[in-house]
């Protein structure tokens, strides 16, 4: 029997109402995250990719439940959310770490007492939570008698971003949600957290959601990558399945658009056209199919459930891919 | 050879207030029309203020710049009232990493170019909006004398983007600076609004300074690279040069932190510690406290600028042999 895994999340959808209409109605709805499933291995490290618009915040924030799904289900450990297990104690064994290090901490609070806060109020001792702050300190290369007292204004980002991986580390999580969390801080000191968060994943065994629209750091970082578009997951597969065999042309169109890093072998075209659609009103089908270059009719009238591919966990929501779709590039590569 | 485009010798910028600080310490560039630069740096190295040197945008009661500065044989920091309002997008001409913020978002796209067209140029109305209409199809904007009269905020992020370069080259300018234009954009818009830059330059045959924190960007527009650092230039060459022989240890710490071609789940060899914080003049090598290379000598004096080749300088003293 294969083990479960250590959290699920089911036909997760989530919408947001825009206000403003005539009298307070509303204008529409942004379809942020629209029936996206996936499972979490204990001790991986999975990667979403895509661009803005594509749900990868929404859906970390559903993860650690900071926002509730309008629909679909979380399990951790085996134990449905809501059910079996509060949304209290899901937030205390998934944890998150924020793009913005200085939006995320209390200007008033020194590093120790931002780290202690959460414990202190889960019921620690003010003591024993002033010792877990300073040896948290100690584990993210902080020296605490030099920044235990000083306030986050004090600090560069890189040290800021560390204090706040001590922070999410305070309750022992098993899972810590990583958006764009190593996006703003530059190249030199992104590539010091990057082998922080490594031996931490190593010594603690934590699970990783990294998410990042850094391909290259997602591929150093991650074991299974997930491909968000519009709000849905174009395709999931191993990081090495996804980079050398991409089996979505959106996927294959993201990989193309990376700079090349070879001055002799400069990218001449550019694999898409266009911006990524508005999520409000999405294009009907596959949502892809506006900017595809292999769209055929079934891509605008039909949309692709996730398929499986041979190869571990490889799906994709292609129907180049499905059998009997009707494509006319239907087995051809993407 | 022809004089240059541009020729900056050994600029300095200090910026007073309640604190000094020495943003730009003692660079010397030279660009030829018809050339990309590409400037490589983290926040902090002065890239940014380099450039809005080169159009006098810096606050003048609380700056102090120092050196020569000279763009198509004109000295730029002498330049006053209607002559630096003349070299201002007529000479020189910038595109910012917002188009948000650098665009006005009262008026009509059209119109904001029109207007510099016309103050430039001093031409009718009717030849100033033709002239934008003609930006915009060279932008290869969609549906481009509709989105004339669209307001900024009616468009996405690339379309905005494509309209402030429009505006930038609308009066020809013989120098686009470039300032982290594609930083902000998603990933398969950065490489269309790269690969337009890099056309457009060719075409209108100007001098181009881009400015990025991102190799692979640097790489796919630019023909010499300047890496910058605490306010100095460290290494310059060929593109060539940077990405398959870099010689300073900071830019071979770069290269590492980009990830390409690192060994998956192996340890980054990253650069420790963090740039300093410029309230004084470096009177050593900046970089020697983070260098892990470094020796006695780095700490107490400064690095020899040392040319290992033709237009190819590094700025550290193992570079020597």
């Amino acid at each position: 029997m294969i083990p479960a895994p250590l959290f699920s999340a089911q036909n997760l959808v989530k919408h947001f109402r825009l206000k403003g209409g005539l009298l307070g109605s509303s204008r529409g709805v942004v379809r942020a995250v629209d029936n996206v499933s996936f499972d979490l291995a204990e001790g991986e490290t999975l990667g979403i990719v895509g661009e803005s618009g594509c749900g990868k915040s929404t859906t970390a924030r559903l993860i650690v439940d900071l926002i509730s799904p309008d629909a679909g289900t979380i399990t951790l450990g085996g134990k449905l959310l809501g059910k079996h297990i509060s949304a209290r104690e899901l937030r205390r064994q998934i944890q998150m770490v924020f793009q913005d290090s200085y939006a995320s901490l209390n200007p008033r609070l020194t590093m120790e007492d931002a780290i202690a806060f959460g414990p202190k109020v889960n019921g620690m001792s003010p003591q024993q939570a002033a010792r877990l702050a300073h040896e948290l300190l100690e584990r993210v290369g902080l020296e605490p008698r030099r920044f235990a007292g000083r306030y986050p204004h004090e600090l560069s980002g890189g040290q800021r971003q560390r204090v706040n991986i001590a922070r999410a580390l305070a309750f022992s999580p098993k899972i810590v949600v990583l958006d764009e969390s190593v996006s703003a801080l530059d190249k030199s000191v992104e590539a010091q957290v990057l082998n922080l968060l490594a031996d931490l994943k190593a010594e603690l065994g934590l699970t990783y959601v990294f998410i990042s629209h850094d391909l290259n750091v997602v591929r150093h970082m991650s074991d299974r990558v997930m491909v968000m578009y519009l709000g849905q997951v174009a395709e999931i597969g191993t990081v090495e399945a996804i980079y050398s065999a991409p089996a979505h042309p959106y996927t294959a169109a993201l990989l193309s658009a990376m700079p090349s890093m070879d001055p002799d072998r400069r990218t001449m075209e550019a694999p898409l056209t266009g911006d990524p659609p508005n999520p409000i009103n999405p294009p009907a089908g596959c949502r892809f199919h506006t900017r595809c270059k292999h769209a055929d009719t079934i891509c605008a009238a039909v949309e692709p459930g996730l398929f499986g591919l041979p190869g571990e966990g490889h799906q994709v929501a292609c129907h180049i891919h499905i059998p009997g779709s009707n494509h006319r590039n239907r087995g051809v590569e993407a | 050879m022809s004089a240059p485009l541009l020729d900056m010798e050994n600029l300095t910028v200090r910026f007073h207030g309640e604190r000094t600080v020495h943003a730009v310490n003692g660079v010397s560039l030279t660009l030829q029309s018809g050339e990309t630069l590409g400037i490589l740096g983290e926040s902090g190295s002065g890239k940014s203020v380099t450039l809005k040197t080169l159009l006098r945008l810096l606050p003048e009661n609380r700056t102090e710049i120092g050196g020569t500065l000279r763009v198509d044989g004109q000295d730029v920091l002498a330049l006053q009232g209607r002559a630096l309002a003349d070299h201002r997008g007529r000479t020189v001409s910038m595109v910012f990493q917002d188009p948000m913020l650098a665009l006005d978002p009262v008026y009509r796209i059209g119109d904001q170019i029109a207007e510099t067209v016309m103050r430039h140029e001093g031409c009718s109305r009717s030849e100033a909006m033709a002239r934008a209409l003609d930006m915009f199809k060279s932008v290869q904007m969609p549906s481009p004398e509709r989105r004339l009269r669209a307001y900024p905020h009616e468009m996405s992020g690339g379309m905005r983007q494509r309209a402030m370069i429009a505006l930038a080259l609308a009066c020809r300018p013989k120098l686009l600076l470039a300032d982290e234009p594609t930083t902000a954009l998603d990933a398969t818009v950065q490489i269309q609004i790269l690969l337009l830059l890099r056309d457009l330059q060719r075409q209108f045959g100007m001098g181009m300074i881009f400015v990025t924190h991102d190799i692979g960007v640097v790489v796919e527009v630019s023909d010499r690279v300047a890496v910058m650092y605490a306010g100095e230039i460290i290494e310059t060459g060929t593109v060539h040069d940077i990405i398959r022989d870099a010689r300073h240890p900071y830019t071979k710490g770069l290269l590492a932190a980009n990830l390409h071609g690192a060994v998956k789940g192996a340890r980054l060899n990253a650069i420790s510690g963090a740039p300093p914080s410029l309230e004084s003049r470096p009177t050593a090598c900046s970089f020697a406290p983070r260098c892990p290379v470094a020796r006695e000598t780095c700490a107490s004096q400064p690095p020899p600028n040392v040319a290992v080749g033709a237009q190819r300088q590094v700025r550290c003293i193992l570079a020597q042999q």
